[in-house]
């Protein structure tokens, strides 16, 4: 525990700059969250992303954004009102193999409904990993300790959505407060596995054993299974990523970055705080 | 229990779960010198009975979403500000038999449409597998249900007998229509105690229903619901105040059916497209072949990686992480899992927490071994004391689950398609792998590796 300042410092800077990424870019919604309309084209061998978007122009429809996803697929944007006859028009209108591979439109009451049920999952869940942990480990400390590193990676993760969607343009959708979620429990998983270690060593070494000692030796006892089974999750979802379907990249890519972090986070964030807590309890209680 | 029979649970289990897995017809193709196997085998749809009790029925083939099969998704909000609270549900409920029964007409099959209510705002959730043309199928469904009242066209002089049935050609519109139509409900007569179907006419409408059934008299008066006919009671004496029963040969189930019918045109909700989700078919394919190979790679890569750091005990987590696809392919088939998208990456996310249970018992063992005990002893207290972080784990992760899935349908969580197909998979994920990781590798130590 004697290079707790560096991993706070390491933390530190990751949080400063997910949090400026956060307030100075914020995240890019996808319509699950604004509303709008999306279409996928697979354009057809004589179309090119330029013809679309000038067919677009000539019939005055409001385009609202474009991303490349390959030479010859293009997803755009339009707002809700934009429905799929328009959308089927202009492919036919660029010739007869260019096609819309996914039409997507949600409503603007919708997208407000699911912003809200987002937080309310986020919250209960968090209230309930909370409960959960100071519960079983008979402690409120581990609870809120567990969960602040688990704060920790959910801000990284939205930090580095914020930057993607800046300079990549992508964007979070409903998929990716999934991935949230997933990676709130990943991590607290983690967690869960060292802090059985510290509770183990406790029991065996007595109570009266400074945190520090004991968590340093439990960390050293499960270093290696937590590198070992994340490597086995970041192989999963690297394949994924690079192999998988095109409409879950980027969710799995959440996951990958929520993986790391959770892994990171577990011995470098939750122990060093629990750490921390218990060495200024000591101090009050002198 | 000896070692030897759990070993043998396990092969049942296996063996069981194989065969569900396995797809509808494999071929068989075997050679080697003299010997030669080619044919086809065949795997038959599940069928259990069980008196008259119990009944399970699978076709065990696997249910692909919209995502991966292609098709449209389609969210309504039905406009009932027009309609009085206690009719609300009936004539949501009746847009909803008026939806369904225009699908039907474009025979689209394992179609769903449910309604659900989301604060006070009545929605209807279409899902249509594999329609070409949803613009088609949007403008159909979108339409109000039209209730017209025929009757029959005069017969002519040469015609020799009447004719069988009615229909849109041989009748015409005696102008009463839904909107002159109030409600219908499913009753019973005061006399007889039989099913009946009762109904009111609009007040305004009273008199120009009296003027219908008195010229009428004696004579049939066919309902059609969007130019189909759905009864045609003979009136048999004029209605002068507007309100009436339909008598016959009910159970009912029918005069439940035929009231909301009437309803479906009586009631007529307008329905509004909040949300839609259209994927080509071609798109999904590409997906499932995308997913399956990057699972494929994924697994080798653990599998590599569990046999080259663990050794012996690495190529049995490896059996054990076989076990549990077999296993969840087999579950997903029995239960069934609609696999999506999402459902497919929880599942290759959850092979690498399978993984997570083994990895912590072997990293334990290693440390009981280091102390010089021996191994048997070091075997069994790796279960026990690994068992401890593996259930406080797992547990944190099924709460999560649970939220994603929200299985009680609590208005205040999602309850989307994608979101509960990830959730769906990666809580079974969390459940096999408890019991490949901790009960199926320890058998197999046990049995195998008794040095």
């Amino acid at each position: 525990m004697k290079f707790r300042p560096v991993y706070f410092l390491l933390s530190g800077t990751a949080l400063v700059f997910s949090v400026f990424a956060l307030s100075s870019w914020g995240l890019k919604q996808s319509i699950d969250f604004t509303g709008g309309s999306v279409v996928e084209y697979s354009l057809g061998a004589q179309t090119t992303s330029d013809r679309l978007k000038e067919v677009i122009t000539s019939k005055q429809y409001p385009l609202n954004g474009e991303r490349i996803i390959s030479s010859k697929e293009v997803e755009l944007r339009f707002p809700a009102d934009f429905d799929q006859a328009k959308a089927q028009e202009i492919a036919s209108e660029l010739g007869e193999d260019t096609k819309v591979l996914r039409f997507e439109s949600v409503g603007p009451i919708l997208s407000a409904e699911i912003l809200k049920k987002t937080y309310v999952a986020l919250g209960i869940a968090s209230v309930g990993i909370l409960l959960w942990v100071a519960w079983q480990f008979k402690s409120l400390q581990f609870g809120v300790c567990a969960i602040l590193a688990t704060l920790h990676d959910t801000t990284i993760l939205l930090g580095t959505f914020a930057a993607l969607g800046h300079f990549q343009g992508i964007e979070v959708d409903i998929l990716f407060v999934t991935a949230i979620l997933t990676v709130l429990s990943f991590s607290v998983h983690d967690t869960i596995v060292v802090y059985d270690r510290i509770r183990e060593t406790r029991r065996k070494q007595g109570r009266d054993l400074p945190l520090s000692l004991i968590a340093d030796k439990a960390l050293s006892q499960t270093m290696v299974r937590s590198f070992n089974n994340s490597l086995t999750i970041i192989f999963m979802l690297t394949a994924l990523y690079l192999m998988g379907g095109t409409t879950i990249k980027w969710f799995v890519f959440a996951l990958l970055v929520g993986t790391i972090s959770g892994t990171y986070s577990s011995p470098f964030v939750a122990v060093p705080l629990l750490v921390t807590w218990d060495e200024l309890k000591r101090k009050i209680k002198r | 229990m000896r070692q030897w029979k759990k070993l043998l649970i396990i092969l049942v289990i296996v063996l069981g779960s194989l065969y569900v897995s396995l797809p509808p017809t494999l071929p068989v193709k075997f050679s080697y010198q003299n010997f030669k196997i080619d044919q086809t085998f065949n795997r038959p749809p599940l069928k259990i009975n069980l008196g008259n009790y119990f009944s399970f029925q699978r076709d065990l083939n696997i249910k692909l979403g919209l995502d991966l099969a292609g098709g449209s998704h389609l969210v309504f909000e039905a406009d009932t500000v027009k309609i009085g609270d206690s009719d609300k549900k009936a004539a949501v409920d009746a847009a909803r038999d008026a939806i369904e029964r225009r699908i039907n007409l474009f025979g689209v099959a394992e179609s769903t449409v449910q309604t659900s209510l989301v604060g006070d705002s009545y929605r209807i959730n279409v899902d249509l597998p594999g329609v070409k043309d949803t613009q088609g199928a949007v403008s159909l469904i979108g339409q109000t249900a039209q209730l017209d009242f025929r009757e029959l066209l005069p017969i002519p002089k040469e015609a020799t007998d009447t004719p069988q049935f009615v229909t849109y050609q041989n009748t015409r519109s005696t102008g009463f229509t839904g909107s002159d139509f109030k409600k219908a409900r499913s009753d019973f007569d005061s006399q007889s105690g039989k099913p009946v179907v009762s109904f009111e006419t609009k007040p305004e409408s009273a008199k120009k229903f009296a003027d219908i059934t008195t010229r009428l008299q004696g004579k049939p008066l066919a309902i059609f619901l969007d130019q189909i006919p759905i009864s045609t009671p003979t009136v048999s004496n004029p209605i002068t105040d507007g309100r009436g029963i339909i008598t016959g040969q009910f159970t009912l189930e029918q005069t439940k059916s035929l009231a909301n019918l009437l309803n479906s045109g009586a009631l007529p909700v307008p329905i509004r497209l909040i949300e839609q989700r259209t994927i080509e078919a071609s798109l999904g394919a590409e997906s499932v072949q995308a997913s399956i190979f990057a699972g494929l790679v994924g697994l080798t890569m653990v599998v590599l990686f569990m046999i080259l750091y663990y050794g012996r005990l690495g190529v049995i987590a490896s059996v054990a992480l076989l076990i549990y696809g077999i296993i969840s392919l087999g579950i997903y088939k029995l239960i069934p899992i609609v696999l999506t998208l999402p459902g497919v990456a929880g599942f290759i996310l959850s092979v690498g927490m399978a993984v997570d249970a083994n990895i912590l018992i072997f990293e334990r063992l290693k440390e009981e071994l280091a102390v010089g005990k021996p191994w048997r002893d070091s075997m069994e207290t790796a279960f026990g004391r690994a068992w401890d972080s593996i259930r406080d784990a797992n547990i944190a992760t099924l709460l999560t689950s649970f939220i994603l899935f929200n299985p009680l349908d609590l208005s205040f969580l999602h309850t989307s398609g994608p979101v509960r197909g990830f959730a769906a998979t990666l809580f079974l994920g969390v459940v096999i792998s408890l019991f490949t990781g901790i009960f199926v590798t320890r058998t197999l130590l046990r049995v195998f590796a008794r040095k």
